[in-house]
This record gives C-alpha cells, sequence and structure tokens, in this order.
C-alpha cells in the first residue's frame, strides 16, 4: 500500500475512535449542540421583538429570526469546534497519545480523525439548528443553489475553525484552557454584523465588527438565504476561512511534532 | 546476519541546564531481558522514551533491530512495543476495542486481528475487560491490557517502563509470568525498574543508572558481588551508648535521630559475633539489632556514594 492509503486508512481508524468517543461520552456533544439552540430560542423569543424593531422593515420578532439565523448558525459551528479543543487537549493528556507515536502509523491521522470527529458532528447540528430555526419561525428565500453554497461556506468554516481549535487544544496547557481560549470563537459572532447591524454599534467597535471575519461571512450567508446584498462579502468570507484553515493546520502539525515530554 | 537487538553509543539529553542522560552505551542480544536498574530521576524513562523514538538524543546513535535510530525512526516503530509507566490505553473503549485499535493501526486484516485480540485475552486471563471500559479495572487488569495492546503488534523488542510500579504482590507476580512468557517465544526485553528484585527475577543482564549514567552493568550476581554482604542494623537506647559504640566500630555509620548504627558486614555468624564481642568489650548495651541483605539501596550506596532518594524529578 502507498503512504496516501495508510495515511487514509490510519485517518480512518481515528475518525471511528474520535466517534466512540461522542457516543460513550455524549454530554459534550449535547452541551455544544444546545447552546446555540439556547441562543436561537433566547435571540427569537426574549429580544427578538424588539431588536426586529431596530431593523427596519416589517421588524418585530419575525423579521428578527430571519436577521439572526445565519449568526446561530456560525454560532453552531463555533461551539462545535471548542469541543474539539477540549477532546484533543484530553487525548493529550493520555499516555495513549505516546503509544500512537511509537506506532508506524501517519502522524497526522491523530489529529485528521479529530478534524473529521468534528465535522461530521457539526454537520449534524447545523442540520438540527436549522430545523429549530424553521420551527421558530425562520422562512429563507433561498433555492436549492443558494443552499448549497451556504452548506459550502459552513463546512469551509467548520474546517478553519476546527483546525485552529485543534491547535489551542495542543498549545493548551490544561484541558481547563483548551476549553476557555476557544471562547473568543462564540464570543465573535456578538461582535459581528450577526445580531445587531455594525452601524448601531460605537465608532470604534463598528470598525472592529466590520473587520473582523465573521462579519463577511454572516453578511455572505445572509444574503445567500434570504436574498440581502452580499457585495464584497462573499470573496472576503472564503478568504479569511481559507488562511485560518492553513494557520491551523500548520500550527497544529508543528505543534504535534513537537516533543513531549509529559 | 545477527544483530544486537539493541544498541546505543554515546545517548546525551538534557532539558535546559538539567543533564538527564549523560553518555550512555548499550548493548542488548536478541531474545534476551535487560534490565536498567535506578531510583526516579536517573533517566531510565529518558532512555525508553529515546530508544522508543518519542524524543530524539542531543548527541549519541543508538539501532533497535537493526534500524539506525536517526534515519529510521519508522523502522524501529514497526518492530518495537512500549508499555510505559503511564497506562496508555485509551479510557473510552471498552477492552475488546482497544484491541482492535491497535489491529487497526497495524493493519491487520479483520479475522486476524479479532483472532489476536481473543488469544490476547484469554492469555492474560482479561474475559473480564471484554466489555468494560478502562475506569473499573484493578491496576493489574489495566496493565495487563496495556500489555496486550502492545503485543497485537508482534513486536521483536519490547520496552516495558516500570511494569509493575503500583502493583499488588499478587498482580507484579502474574506480570513477571507473563515476561517470563514473551522471552520464552525469543522476544527481546528492555526493562526498566525501581527494585532489584525485580531485575534479578527477570534480567539476564542489568545496567545500573544513575544521575544519567551507566555506573555498573552484568548479571544479577556480578553485581550482587560488588555490593558488601549487606549490613547490621543496631538500636541504642540513648546517644551515648551510641556514640561510645560507634566508637568501637569505625566502619559504621551511626543516625543520632533514629539512636542506629549501621555495620558492614558479609551477613556470617563469625563477622556477627565479632561485632558483638567489640561492643560487649566497651560494655555497651544494644537495644535491638537487624540483619539486612543487600537490596537496591545497598547496590546503590555501594556504587554510586549516595542512596537511592529520588533525585530531583526532572522537569514534567
Amino acid at each position: 500500500m502507498t503512504t496516501l492509503s495508510y495515511a487514509v486508512r490510519d485517518s480512518t481508524t481515528m475518525l471511528r475512535r474520535n466517534l466512540r468517543h461522542m457516543q460513550r461520552y455524549p454530554s459534550l456533544t449535547l452541551m455544544l449542540l444546545g447552546q446555540p439552540i439556547v441562543f436561537l430560542l433566547l435571540f427569537v423569543y426574549v429580544f427578538g421583538g424588539t431588536l426586529g424593531d431596530g431593523l427596519g422593515g416589517a421588524g418585530g420578532r419575525t423579521e428578527y429570526v430571519g436577521y439572526v439565523t445565519p449568526a446561530i448558525l456560525l454560532i453552531t459551528v463555533a461551539s462545535a469546534a471548542l469541543g474539539t479543543a477540549i477532546s484533543v487537549a484530553m487525548d493529550m493528556t493520555e499516555g495513549i497519545i505516546a503509544r500512537f507515536r511509537t506506532m508506524a502509523i501517519s502522524r497526522a491521522s491523530v489529529l485528521t480523525g479529530h478534524v473529521i470527529g468534528t465535522v461530521i458532528q457539526t454537520v449534524v447540528a447545523l442540520v438540527v439548528v436549522v430545523g429549530v430555526a424553521l420551527l421558530v419561525g425562520f422562512s429563507p428565500t433561498a433555492g436549492f443553489v443558494e443552499w448549497v453554497a451556504v452548506a459550502g461556506l459552513l463546512l469551509l468554516l467548520t474546517v478553519a475553525l476546527t483546525w485552529l481549535s485543534v491547535a489551542l487544544g495542543l498549545v493548551a496547557k490544561s484541558v481547563e484552557t483548551a476549553s476557555n481560549t476557544p471562547m473568543l470563537f462564540i464570543l465573535l459572532p456578538f461582535l459581528s454584523s450577526g445580531f445587531v447591524p455594525t452601524e448601531s454599534m460605537p465608532g470604534w467597535l463598528a470598525w472592529f465588527a466590520e473587520h473582523q471575519p465573521f462579519t463577511p461571512i454572516t453578511e455572505t450567508i445572509r444574503g445567500l438565504l434570504l436574498g440581502t446584498p452580499i457585495g464584497s462579502s462573499g470573496p472576503l468570507a472564503i478568504g479569511w476561512c481559507v488562511l485560518i484553515t492553513v494557520i491551523g493546520y500548520a500550527w497544529s502539525k508543528s505543534l504535534f511534532a513537537k516533543e513531549r515530554t509529559r | 546476519m545477527s544483530h544486537p537487538a539493541i544498541s546505543a553509543t554515546g545517548l546525551r539529553k538534557s532539558y535546559g541546564d538539567n543533564v538527564v542522560l549523560d553518555g550512555i552505551d548499550l548493548d542488548v542480544a536478541p531474545g534476551t531481558v535487560f534490565s536498567l536498574l535506578g531510583p526516579n530521576g536517573a533517566g531510565k524513562t529518558t532512555t525508553v522514551n529515546i530508544l522508543s523514538t518519542l524524543i530524539t538524543p542531543d548527541a549519541g546513535s543508538a539501532a533497535v533491530a537493526g534500524h539506525d535510530l536517526a534515519t529510521d525512526p519508522d523502522g524501529i516503530r514497526t518492530t518495537i512495543g512500549l508499555t510505559g509507566q503511564f497506562s496508555a490505553v485509551d479510557n473510552l473503549l471498552t477492552g475488546e476495542e482497544n484491541l482492535f485499535l491497535m489491529a487497526d493501526l497495524h493493519h491487520l486484516p479483520r479475522r486476524e486481528g479479532r483472532r489476536r485480540a481473543a488469544r490476547l485475552l484469554d492469555r492474560f486471563d482479561l474475559a473480564d475487560a471484554v466489555k468494560k471500559m478502562p475506569a473499573t479495572y484493578s491496576g493489574g487488569m489495566r496493565r495487563k491490557l496495556d500489555l496486550a495492546m502492545t503485543l497485537m503488534g508482534d513486536p521483536k523488542v519490547i520496552f516495558l517502563d516500570e511494569p509493575t510500579t503500583g502493583l499488588d504482590p499478587r498482580s507484579r507476580h502474574t506480570m513477571w509470568d507473563i515476561i517470563r512468557g514473551l522471552v520464552a517465544n525469543g522476544v527481546t526485553i528492555f526493562l526498566t525498574t525501581q527494585n532489584l528484585e525485580e531485575a534479578d527475577e527477570l534480567a539476564d543482564r542489568i545496567a545500573v543508572l544513575d544521575g544519567g549514567r551507566i555506573v555498573a552493568q552484568g548479571t544479577a550476581d556480578e553485581l550482587k558481588r560488588r555490593v558488601p554482604g549487606g549490613h547490621l542494623r543496631l538500636g541504642f537506647a540513648d546517644i551515648g551508648a551510641l556514640h561510645r559504640a560507634a566508637g568501637a566500630l569505625p566502619e559504621s555509620t551511626s543516625d543520632d535521630e533514629a539512636l542506629t548504627l549501621r555495620v558492614p558486614t558479609d551477613g556470617t555468624v563469625p563477622s556477627l559475633r565479632a561485632v558483638l564481642a567489640r561492643l560487649d568489650t566497651e560494655a555497651v548495651e544494644v537495644d535491638s539489632l537487624a540483619v539486612h541483605t543487600p537490596d537496591l539501596d545497598d547496590v546503590f550506596l555501594s556504587l554510586t556514594g549516595h542512596r537511592t532518594e529520588p533525585i530531583k524529578e526532572l522537569a514534567k
């Protein structure tokens, strides 16, 4: 067999291991999935009426469901990525990683297994969250092509944030740190155009919001789902995702290659 | 063609200013048990980690089963197995799943993997572990599963880093039996231990490691011959008696706090009689007496000039 086919085989083995872990330890998965759903319900039913009125247009709760759903999808991705950092950090505290390192297996497979596991988990979570959003009144105008584009962009974002989380999980000195650092991913969508238009923020914050990755990603998804203008957000969104993926992947690889002396 | 199972020349490793290995030479013949004996912090685990490709040495060269450490680490990885001091089982997989995981990573055909797993579970008496998570295991069971995982790849050279540390005497004996069984099948074993008895029971050759250097090497008998035959431990009622006794026995070392005197002896009755006779002459009353046969402590004291208190743990 070739090196590549071994790498694929080992990654599949590691993926199976990670899926089994998720099955054995479902509370983490459920918490990460529950978080975006709670946010969705909170923002639609508690804040939605008031926030929707501030948007102009028809206003009210119905308007806000449409506005906030893209942001909730990003929170879903971020939330699952957080889980990766935790499970990678947990893995690194276990002796089994040392065992893997003394075996003639593809080195990257340990990490690839985590990443693919998270991607699968995120896809499931996104489907559930979209389902809940539709139930609470989300009515997108997107056709098939737009949905495929949304799925593609969300997948890109998932891969990007997951690789970055793998690195954060590896760099963390403890599982606790690993669970705190990526909280930033969950905070960032709030500081974007995800929940309120950036124009309503104070100048300095609006500047930050307009220049951080989550704003173009939100705008692109919102545009695809609801037909709002996308402008230059599309390429920016893809650019950010690719950049984050490259940084996350390179950083993870170099961290994993480093010697660990427990 | 026959080459040593493990050979190493001038292995060095330091972390910052902390020199962990200070030039280690090793030569282990195939099919034998080689034991690296030493206290905590002597560099045993570092040696194992280097030879099992986990960390790279700062200097020196090594080969395992004919594969060079620097140029062919993957070759080494295909022939070795490591059961470390820290449990290397997956805690979220059952015993059986842990073995299947190893089978998959060794790229065994499914049927062969299942066959090996079943045989190891049976051989190590791990029926209870098959469908249960490691969290419910006893220490001995966990260590056995750990070793079974190592054996799934059918390694030619096995590194066992303190395999019985923390086990109860019964599990320790089970582990010893398992290790003897492995050697009988022609496997080479590199064993680290803090326990002279363990090295004595299992090893063909023993190297004593202290402060990153090998201070002695040989068979168990050769090493014991180099150690003075144990000592007497005499207890006294008060410090005055202790000091008078110490004066009468200049070769002894006294411990003022415990009120005890340690007198080197070869353990024979005449030497014992001689010591007591000298104390009688000085009219010193002995409170208690114990005879110590050589143990790791004595080997260490004589070979290194210090006791086996753990040297400062190396930075983790």
